[in-house]
């Protein structure tokens, strides 16, 4: 099956060239034209789902190294190089699964144009895939850092009132983090002679220098993750990045930081991420407890789920550095779940704003007595952020938490407050925005869920539900891979 | 052997006589500006073809060398100069400006700029300079009527001069202390290290060149100068000049002093940096995108100082590279700054393009590509330009060029912001008006180097990253 990652990645941009071929020959701005890119834009994006189930499907699960394997050789000693393991495939498919959704949830919300926001979603599906397919550190880079411009022209587009200074904050900030990596991936290439990433992951780099690549790496996946305290850039972001921006940006975007970790830093950099351990706990235990109360206080609705994520993602750190299985297979279940979930809350606020164009959450409240399907959805995705049994949510927290408790008691006892904080800020959000009686008149003639929006949340809700009391389907895929990754660091940090 | 000499010289010679000949020509049918440019651009392409076939070695007692890096920048160069005929000859036309000498002065350059490359002693290497300085002088206020553009080549020829005459001044130090001009000769006495007096003529010697290829602190003239020279012409002498300095510059430090590069080092490093960082931080201020673009240049030049500063064929190969990348994207930037008129006004300011998107929607994408590409953002060819300088840069076991890389990777994302801002610029504003209709020529320019920068870039490294080594390699470093 030589071949089908390439085509996974690239089949968005087939869309896109479809997209553009329908811009030439129709009129860009006609009804007609605009209906029919956002199709295209659908399939687009649902045939890459159906491909990258095809490659779970195809996914020998009992093999822990890279499979698919593509390899191109290019100039100075690059390569055009793809594969999956069990912890990338996961994030094809989480990519896959939510674009189509996105797509679907900007259908109505984006009403100027609307070409360019379809080809720019395309392409940052192709570029997200990359990343996770790359095999290549500087072809990985390349997807990585161009993943930029797509999310960039997303918010300054097609975002709201201080969209510009979100979107620039954005860049300039990961940006910055990027180049360090940048300078740490050429200083790689120069001493191992190879760009290849499972070469470099069994490259044994010495202890000192992994110090300073460890370092530089961390630059830019903490502020990609984003890890308190350059967190500062995603609130912004979020609040200013249109729906379905919101969801790509929380529901991937993200993961890249956390996905970076697991590439790079664990297997390429052990003695360090060893050493740094502590300081990564610190920062995880210090994201989960201040970035909960902070989002416990605020007052736009979208800026307090992209203050839970932050939270969310302490725990994906703490697992990732607890080193052990437990803990890394929890990390990546709550990444997949996080996903879910705070994609679907974006779009719960989605709903609302499309209503009413406002997130101030004083300005809501009773909606349950207009809208009582939304409040059941809403209700369902915020267990899960809370980490209720039974939703996915709850799976990765205990696993992580329960991971670090092997190597940290306290780190654990402390994040485990994280669970009652996520509890105080999402139910207080929940009986404000949903229960109580309906005094705004504004609010009086509000609709329900119509039909395309119950379409978008069925999928995500029965994937919430199904992860939650199934989360073995996840461990399967991800075993064989977390186990080698964890033996190597193991054997590399000798305990 | 004279012959063999001549043979090794037919790439320039075949300029100079298409430049006497023209001359000639025009001066009696100066009405015929097109044949004349015709004729210019087939000259040029005659040169870079013998240039590639013709045969490798040292002609003129050591004043001429013709090996793969002549060769390589050669090719390089002339394909520029060919490029800013067309471009040039018919902004001038639409200017109402008939001067058949357009084409003429270009091929002068461009045979200033074939010797500067392929010199191998400090007559040769001036007298390339010079010829390629004068006739960019004379370029810069060619628009008469235009009191900026007369400013402009008044300025570029004071600081020139100045420049000029640090150059000669470092050279005549050299030749006292070293006791010959060649240098391959100056190599075999600065072996083991430059004494005092060489290395002061060697440090005159690296600021005339400084100025030449405009890195800070000898960068003063740029920003002028781009301002106030037909954009055109700008879209000539960012690109093409620069590579032929830079190579210059290579030649005279590889060849030359080779033993000295623990001294030189230095020197370049913080020239590098002081470009970058002056490129990043003043470019912020600027609101006209020709000085802009000056800063952006500047910046440029620093990276490729920096590889150059690595001292090993290496950095070479990575400047070499660098060098043709980012002449193609300035190139093809100021083409589109040619093309862009309203109302019959130039576009020059940030705000001009608001909404270009809309209006012009190639060459807005095109001047995005550029804007990314020298932002360094990858898949674009800025990126790996950076790619190799940083490497080779990183590679050098040395902390100060070491952090030197790191530094200037940081300065990069100052600069990201004024690249940002264009882009944001052209696609998030509302457009202020309608555009003229883009010049055929121009345009085509603009979108073939957009094309280049990416995708064209993915496939063409496999070829440049050779044709670099092997240029690199004729310098017989390790």
């Amino acid at each position: 099956m030589t071949g089908i990652l390439s085509l996974t990645t690239f089949a968005p941009l087939l869309g896109v060239a479809a997209i553009l071929l329908l811009r030439f020959v129709g009129k860009p701005d006609d009804a007609k034209t605009v209906e029919a890119a956002k199709w295209i834009a659908f399939v687009a994006t649902l045939a890459t789902l159906a491909l990258s189930v095809l490659l779970v499907a195809q996914y020998d699960r009992a093999n822990p190294g890279f499979q698919f394997v593509e390899d191109i050789p290019w100039f100075a000693g690059l390569h055009y190089r793809m594969g999956v393991d069990g912890i990338s495939i996961l994030f094809v498919l989480l990519t896959a699964f939510l674009m189509p959704i996105c797509i679907a949830a900007s259908w109505k919300s984006i009403e100027t144009r609307v070409l360019e926001y379809m080809i720019a979603f395309l392409i940052l599906e192709t570029l997200v895939i990359g990343v996770f397919c790359a095999l290549d550190i500087i072809l990985f880079y390349a997807f990585f850092e161009f993943g930029l411009v797509p999310m960039f022209l997303i918010i300054g587009i097609w975002g709201g009132k201080r969209r510009v200074y979100a979107a620039f904050k954005f860049f300039l900030y990961t940006l910055l983090g990027s180049v360090l990596m940048l300078a740490a991936i050429l200083a790689m290439i120069g001493i191992a002679h190879t760009s290849s990433i499972p070469e470099l992951m069994t490259y044994k780099f010495a202890p000192w220098l992994q110090t300073w690549l460890w370092l530089a790496f961390f630059a830019s996946f903490a502020v990609k993750m984003p890890m308190w305290p350059v967190h500062t850039w995603l609130p912004d972001a979020h609040v200013e990045a249109p729906t379905a921006g919101s969801v790509i940006l929380a529901g991937i975007l993200l993961k890249m930081g956390g996905y970076g970790f697991l590439r790079f830093s664990l297997p390429m950099f052990p003695q360090a991420s060893e050493y740094f351990t502590p300081l990564v706990f610190a920062l995880s235990v210090i994201a989960v407890v201040y970035t909960s109360l902070v989002a416990f206080r605020q007052t736009d609705i979208k800026k307090l789920i992209a203050y839970s994520s932050v939270a969310h993602m302490g725990f994906v750190t703490m697992g990732i550095f607890s080193g052990n299985d437990v803990g890394v297979q929890g990390a990546i279940f709550q990444m997949l779940s996080h996903g879910v979930i705070s994609g679907a809350l974006f779009l719960c606020v989605g709903v609302v704003y499309d209503r009413m164009h406002t997130r101030e959450i004083a300005f809501y409240g009773g909606i349950v007595n207009r809208m009582p399907w939304y409040a059941a959805t809403f209700m369902l995705f915020t267990m899960g952020n809370v980490g209720l049994p039974g939703t996915s949510g709850f799976v990765g927290e205990i696993l992580t938490m329960t991971g670090t408790y092997q190597v940290s008691t306290w780190t654990a006892l402390v994040a485990a407050t994280g669970v009652i904080l996520s509890a105080v800020y999402a139910l207080s959000l929940y009986r404000r925005v949903v229960f109580g009686q309906l005094t705004n008149p504004a609010l009086a003639e509000i609709t329900d869920l119509e039909l395309r929006e119950v379409a978008i949340f069925v999928p995500l809700i029965a994937s919430t539900l199904y992860l939650g009391v199934q989360p073995g389907v996840v461990f399967d895929l991800t075993q064989s891979s977390v186990d080698s990754l964890v033996a190597a660091y193991h054997a590399a940090i000798g305990a | 052997m004279f012959s063999t000499d001549l043979a090794l010289a037919v790439p320039e010679l075949i300029l100079a006589g298409a430049a006497l000949l023209l001359l000639v020509v025009g001066a009696f049918a100066p009405r015929a500006t097109t044949p004349l440019g015709v004729a210019a651009m087939l000259a040029l392409a005659a040169a870079a073809v013998a240039a590639v076939v013709g045969p490798t070695g040292v002609a003129f007692k050591g004043g001429l060398i013709a090996d793969a890096a002549t060769a390589y920048t050669q090719v390089a160069i002339y394909i520029a100069s060919a490029v800013a005929i067309p471009l040039g000859q018919s902004w001038f036309a639409r200017k109402g400006v008939v001067n058949f000498e357009f084409p003429i002065l270009i091929l002068l350059a461009a045979l200033g700029m074939g010797m500067m490359v392929g010199s191998g002693d400090l007559i040769s290497l001036y007298v390339g300079v010079e010829l390629q300085s004068l006739a960019l002088y004379v370029l810069a206020a060619m628009h008469r009527d235009d009191a900026k553009a007369s400013e402009a080549g008044l300025k570029y020829f004071v600081l020139g001069a100045l420049s000029s005459g640090l150059l000669l001044y470092g050279a005549s130090l050299i030749y006292g202390f070293a006791g010959s001009t060649r240098f391959a000769d100056i190599a075999a006495v600065v072996h083991h290290g430059a004494n005092t007096g060489v290395l002061f003529g060697l440090i005159f010697l690296i600021c005339g060149l400084a100025f030449k290829v405009s890195a800070a602190p000898f960068h003063m003239w740029t920003p002028d100068v781009y301002e106030g020279a037909p954009t055109p012409v700008v879209a000539f002498f960012a690109g093409a000049p620069k590579l032929a300095a830079m190579v210059l510059f290579a030649r005279a430090l590889y060849v030359s002093f080779p033993g000295a590069v623990d001294q030189w080092r230095q020197i370049l490093v913080i020239i590098a940096l002081a470009s970058i960082f002056v490129g990043a931080f003043a470019g912020l201020a600027q609101s006209n995108l020709k000085r802009l673009w000056a800063y952006s240049s500047i910046a440029n030049v620093g990276y490729a100082v920096l590889g150059l500063a690595a001292g090993n064929a290496e950095g070479l190969q990575a400047m070499l590279v660098f060098m043709v990348l980012y002449m193609v994207d300035v190139t093809g930037f100021f083409a589109c700054l040619t093309a862009l008129t309203r109302q019959g006004k130039a576009m020059e300011t940030i705000e001009d393009m608001a909404g270009l998107f809309k209006q012009q929607p190639g060459i807005a994408l095109a001047m995005t590509a550029f804007a990314l590409s020298a932002l360094g953002l990858p898949p674009f060819s800025g990126f790996f330009a950076k790619f190799y300088v940083f490497k080779a840069a990183i590679g050098v076991q040395d902390p100060l060029i070491q952090t030197a890389a790191v530094l200037g990777l940081v300065g990069s994302v100052v600069a990201a912001f004024y690249y940002l801002r264009l882009i944001k610029v052209m696609w998030f504003d509302a457009a202020v008006g309608a555009t003229d209709k883009p010049p055929v020529e121009a345009r085509t320019v603009a979108i073939a180097a957009a094309l280049f920068t990416f995708p064209v870039v993915i496939v063409a490294l496999n070829f440049l990253d050779v044709q670099a080594f092997a240029a690199a390699a004729a310098f017989g470093l390790k």
